[in-house]
C-alpha cells in the first residue's frame, strides 16, 4: 500500500543493543498483513524471526498473542527543552512499556525542531538513547511561526520523517501551499493539525452542552473542519498529499470522507481519547485538568462519528499524542493548565477494550490501524512476523484485566486520561528494532 | 459541631438546602433590624476572603457578613499578595491553611479555581465567582430578593437578558430559577449566548427583546465595554443599547427589574429603570449581607443544627 512518496532517506535510529534470541512457545501467532494467523511457537533469534529454536530463552506463551509492535506516529518527547516532563529514553520506554516498536515525534520543543542541525542532534541522542527505533518530525515552518518555510529539503536529506508543525496550523493558506508545492521535491509528507485559531480563540474544551454549562470557553468542532477543507482543497490543487492529526470531530469525518471520495491524497489519524472519552469527563472529573488536550474531547455525537470513520477507512489509523506534563503544570485552574495527555501505555489497551471487546472492530483490523497502516503511511518498515523480519513485536494477554494507574508509568509524566479505567489487555513483552525492550514484571 | 460543606456552585444544593439557607437569612434580617447588629455565632472561626478579581459588592459583604457573627477575619486582595510574585494558587492554599481558617471565600478570574482550591484544604471553601463559571451567593441573594418583593420563584416566568455567555451571574442564576421552578427565558444578542445553552439549562433563547414582554422578572446582565469592536461580540454598544436596552419603552408597569451591578446607564438599562420603583437593585445589595450571613452559617453549622434551635445565637451579643 505504500503508494504515495514518502522521504528514503528517513532515519529511525534506535540505542546499541543485543539482537533478542527467544522461543516464544505455544501463543497465537497473529499478523494479519502477512496472512498469519496459526498457533504455535514463534522464533527469534539474533533479532530477526525465524530459524532454529535450539539453545534459546523460552518464554510461556499459552493464552498470549503475539502481534507486530504497533507504531505511533505521533507522540512528544519534549527534548529539547522539555525534559523534566519527558525525554527520548522515557519516552521510548513508555512506548516500549505500551508494545510500541517505532515512534514518531512532534517538533513542538524548546526550541522547535525547525532545522537540521537541531534534527541530526535529536538523531543523534536517540542512537544513544531510545529504547525503540524513534523518528522525528520537523517543524514545517521557522519557528513553527507560520511565516517562512524551514529548509525542507535539508530536513529531507537528514533523515526527517515527515513535516508538521503540530501544536498549531499553518495559519496562513498561501505558506501551506507553498509546502505542498515542495513535496514533489523532497517527497516529506505534512502531517497536520488542523484548526482554525481565530474560531478557538481562548476556547480550552469542546464548544458543547458542557461548556455552556461550566462557563468554559468553547474550541467549537467546526475550527478544525473547515482548517481539513482548506487543507484537503490545496491539497488537491497542488497533488501533494497531505495526513490529518488526531481528528475529533464528526464535520472532520465528513470532510475527509468526501476528500476520499474525490481521489484526494489524504490520510488520517484518531488517538484513543477520542475514540473513548467525550466532553462529559471534563465535567465529571475531580481533577479536569487530566483530561484537558487540544483538540478536546467532543461530543457523544462526535465520538461515535470518529469510531464510524475509523470502521469505514475514512480515518486510516491511531496514533496517541502522547503529551506529557508536569503534575506541577496540570495543578492549575482548568483555563490555565496546558493541553495534553500521556497515552503511550494505554493505547493498545484502551482500544482493544472499546473496540474488540466492545465489538465494533476485529482483532485483526485494529492491528492493521495500530500497526501496519500507519507503517505504510508514513514510509516506515512495517512490523511483520514472517521469517526474515526484524524482531518487531508485541506479546499481550488479551484477557488481562489492570486498573490504569495502579502500575507506575514508564513515562516521567502521569497526566493520563485513562486513569482509573479498567482496560482489557495487558502488554507482556516487547520486542522492538530486533531488541528484548519490555517484560512485564510480575 | 463542624459539619463544613463547601459551596462551589449552585448544584452544591437541593430546595430543600436552599430553602433552609434563606430562612435561615431571613432570621439574620430581623436581627439587623436591631440596634446592636453582631451575634456571636461564629466567634472563635475564622473566616479567610481571598479575592483575586476586582469586587466591591461581594467582598465588602462577605467581610461584612463574616464580622457581624463575630468570626475573626482576614482578607486578602489580589495586588500585593505572594501571587503576583509567580505563586500558584495551590500554593496560596496551602500557605494560608497553615493559619487554620475554617472557610475561604474565593473570587478568582478563573472557572473551576475554587473547586481546585478546595483540593488542598481541609477548610470549607465558598464561591464568591470563578471567572465565568458561578457565583452561588449572588444567585441565593437573587433568589432571596424575588421571594420577598415577588414571591415564590415557583412558577414565575423570569427574563434574563444580555451577555449570558461570559456571565457567571446568569449561569448561577439560571440553575437556581429553575430549580425552584421559575420559568426562564434567556434574550441576548446570538453571539453572546453559549451553543446549546438551552439544553444545559431547559431554558427558552431568544434574540427579541420583544420576549420580555411576558415576564415577571427581568434580570438585566451587565454588559462588559470589552465586548465589541474588532473581532468583538457586538458590533458597537450604541446599537446593543438599541436592540436590547432594557428601558420604560419596553417594560410594563409592574414587571420588576434586577441588575447584579455594577451598571452601565444607557447600555443594557436605562438610568430612568434603575432609578424607578420597579428596580430591586438597591434590595440586591442590601439582601447580600443577610444571605452571606447565612452561608457562612450554613457551611460552619449546617446541618447540623437548625437555626434557632441548638447553639445558634440569634441574641445580640
Amino acid at each position: 500500500m505504500s503508494i504515495w512518496p514518502s522521504n528514503p532517506r528517513v532515519r529511525l535510529p534506535q540505542r546499541p543493543g543485543r539482537g533478542a534470541s527467544v522461543v516464544i512457545r505455544g501463543a497465537r501467532i497473529l499478523d494479519p498483513a502477512s496472512g498469519i494467523d496459526r498457533t504455535g511457537d514463534l522464533v527469534v533469534r539474533d533479532g530477526v524471526i525465524g530459524g532454529d529454536p535450539d539453545g534459546l530463552d523460552e518464554f510461556d506463551g499459552t493464552g498470549l498473542t503475539v502481534i507486530p509492535g504497533l507504531v505511533d506516529v505521533h507522540v512528544h518527547l519534549r527534548t529539547p527543552g522539555k525534559e523534566d516532563a519527558e525525554d527520548i529514553a522515557s519516552g521510548t520506554a513508555s512506548a516500549a512499556a505500551g508494545g510500541v516498536v517505532t515512534v514518531l515525534a512532534m517538533p513542538n520543543t524548546q526550541p522547535p525542531t525547525d532545522n537540521a542541525s537541531i534534527l541530526g542532534s535529536l538523531l543523534e541522542r536517540a542512537g544513544r538513547e531510545a529504547v525503540v527505533p524513534t523518528g522525528f518530525i520537523p517543524a514545517i515552518t521557522v519557528g513553527q511561526a507560520g511565516e517562512s518555510l524551514t529548509e525542507h529539503g535539508d530536513l529531507a536529506d537528514a533523515g526527517a520523517a515527515a513535516l508538521s508543525d503540530d501544536g498549531v496550523p499553518v495559519g496562513s493558506a498561501l505558506v501551506m501551499r507553498r509546502a505542498l508545492q515542495y513535496q514533489s521535491a523532497t517527497g516529506l509528507l505534512f502531517t497536520l493539525h488542523e484548526e482554525d485559531m481565530a474560531l478557538s480563540g481562548a476556547g480550552v474544551m469542546h464548544e458543547g452542552v458542557v461548556s455552556a454549562r461550566l462557563g468554559l470557553a468553547g474550541i467549537p468542532g467546526v475550527s478544525e473542519a473547515v482548517q481539513v477543507a482548506r487543507d484537503c482543497a490545496l491539497a488537491d490543487y497542488e497533488g501533494a498529499r497531505i495526513h490529518i492529526c488526531h481528528v475529533s470531530a464528526r464535520g472532520t469525518v465528513d470532510e475527509i470522507r468526501r476528500a476520499k471520495g474525490r481521489g484526494i491524497m489524504v490520510t488520517a489519524e484518531v488517538t484513543p481519547h477520542h475514540l473513548l472519552l467525550t466532553e462529559d469527563a471534563v465535567g465529571a472529573d475531580p481533577d479536569p485538568a487530566r483530561v484537558k488536550m487540544n483538540p478536546p474531547l467532543r461530543s457523544e455525537d462526535d465520538r461515535q462519528a470518529l469510531i464510524d470513520g475509523l470502521l469505514d477507512g475514512t480515518i486510516d489509523c491511531i496514533a496517541t499524542d502522547h503529551a506529557p506534563h508536569l503534575t506541577d503544570e496540570k495543578e492549575r485552574p482548568f483555563a490555565e493548565a496546558p493541553f495534553g495527555v500521556i497515552g503511550l501505555e494505554t493505547a493498545f489497551a484502551a482500544c482493544h477494550t472499546e473496540l474488540v471487546v466492545g465489538g465494533r472492530m476485529s482483532l485483526d483490523d485494529l492491528v492493521l490501524r495500530m500497526s501496519t497502516t500507519p507503517a505504510r503511511i508514513f514510509g516506515l518498515p512495517v512490523p511483520a512476523l514472517a521469517d526474515g523480519a526484524t524482531a518487531n513485536l508485541v506479546v499481550v494477554d488479551l484477557a488481562g484485566v489492570d486498573r490504569v494507574g495502579d502500575r507506575p508509568y514508564a513515562s516521567k509524566s502521569g497526566n493520563a486520561a485513562f486513569a482509573g479505567r479498567h482496560v482489557t489487555g495487558r502488554v507482556m513483552m516487547t520486542l522492538a528494532g530486533g531488541q528484548d525492550v519490555f517484560r512485564r514484571s510480575a | 459541631m463542624s459539619a463544613r460543606t463547601s459551596l462551589l456552585g449552585i448544584g452544591d444544593l437541593s430546595p430543600d438546602d436552599i430553602a433552609r439557607i434563606l430562612g435561615t437569612a431571613e432570621r439574620f434580617g430581623a436581627v439587623m433590624e436591631r440596634d446592636i447588629k453582631k451575634v456571636p455565632t461564629l466567634r472563635g472561626r475564622t473566616v479567610v476572603n481571598l479575592f483575586l478579581e476586582p469586587s466591591t459588592r461581594t467582598s465588602t459583604s462577605f467581610e461584612l457578613a463574616a464580622k457581624r457573627l463575630s468570626a475573626d477575619v482576614v482578607s486578602i486582595r489580589g495586588s500585593g499578595t505572594s501571587m503576583e510574585k509567580g505563586e500558584t494558587l495551590k500554593d496560596t492554599i496551602l500557605t494560608l491553611e497553615a493559619y487554620g481558617p475554617d472557610v475561604f471565600v474565593i473570587r478568582h478570574p478563573q472557572v473551576g479555581a475554587c473547586a481546585l482550591a478546595g483540593r488542598y484544604t481541609d477548610a470549607a471553601v465558598i464561591n464568591a465567582g470563578d471567572g465565568a463559571g458561578e457565583h452561588p451567593t449572588q444567585a441565593l441573594l437573587d433568589l432571596y430578593t424575588v421571594q420577598h418583593e415577588v414571591g415564590s420563584p415557583d412558577g414565575l416566568h423570569i427574563a434574563i437578558v444580555g451577555d449570558v455567555l461570559h456571565s457567571r451571574v446568569a449561569r448561577s442564576g439560571l440553575r437556581a430559577f429553575r430549580m425552584m421552578g421559575a420559568r426562564v427565558t434567556v434574550v441576548a444578542p446570538p453571539t453572546l449566548v453559549p451553543r446549546h445553552l438551552g439544553e444545559a439549562f431547559g431554558v427558552e433563547v431568544s434574540s427579541d427583546i420583544r420576549d420580555i414582554a411576558d415576564a415577571d422578572v427581568v434580570y438585566v446582565l451587565r454588559m462588559q465595554l470589552e465586548r465589541m469592536g474588532e473581532g468583538g461580540f457586538v458590533p458597537s454598544l450604541e446599537e446593543y443599547a438599541r436592540m436590547y436596552q432594557v428601558n420604560h419603552a419596553r417594560l410594563r408597569p409592574g414587571q420588576r427589574v434586577m441588575h447584579a451591578g455594577p451598571v452601565n446607564r444607557g447600555v443594557e438599562i436605562s438610568g430612568a429603570v434603575v432609578d424607578g420603583s420597579d428596580a430591586l437593585i438597591e434590595a440586591q445589595a442590601a439582601n447580600g449581607l443577610v444571605v452571606r450571613m447565612a452561608v457562612l452559617y450554613d457551611v460552619l453549622a449546617g446541618a447540623a443544627s437548625e437555626p434557632g434551635t441548638g447553639d445558634m445565637a440569634l441574641e445580640a451579643a
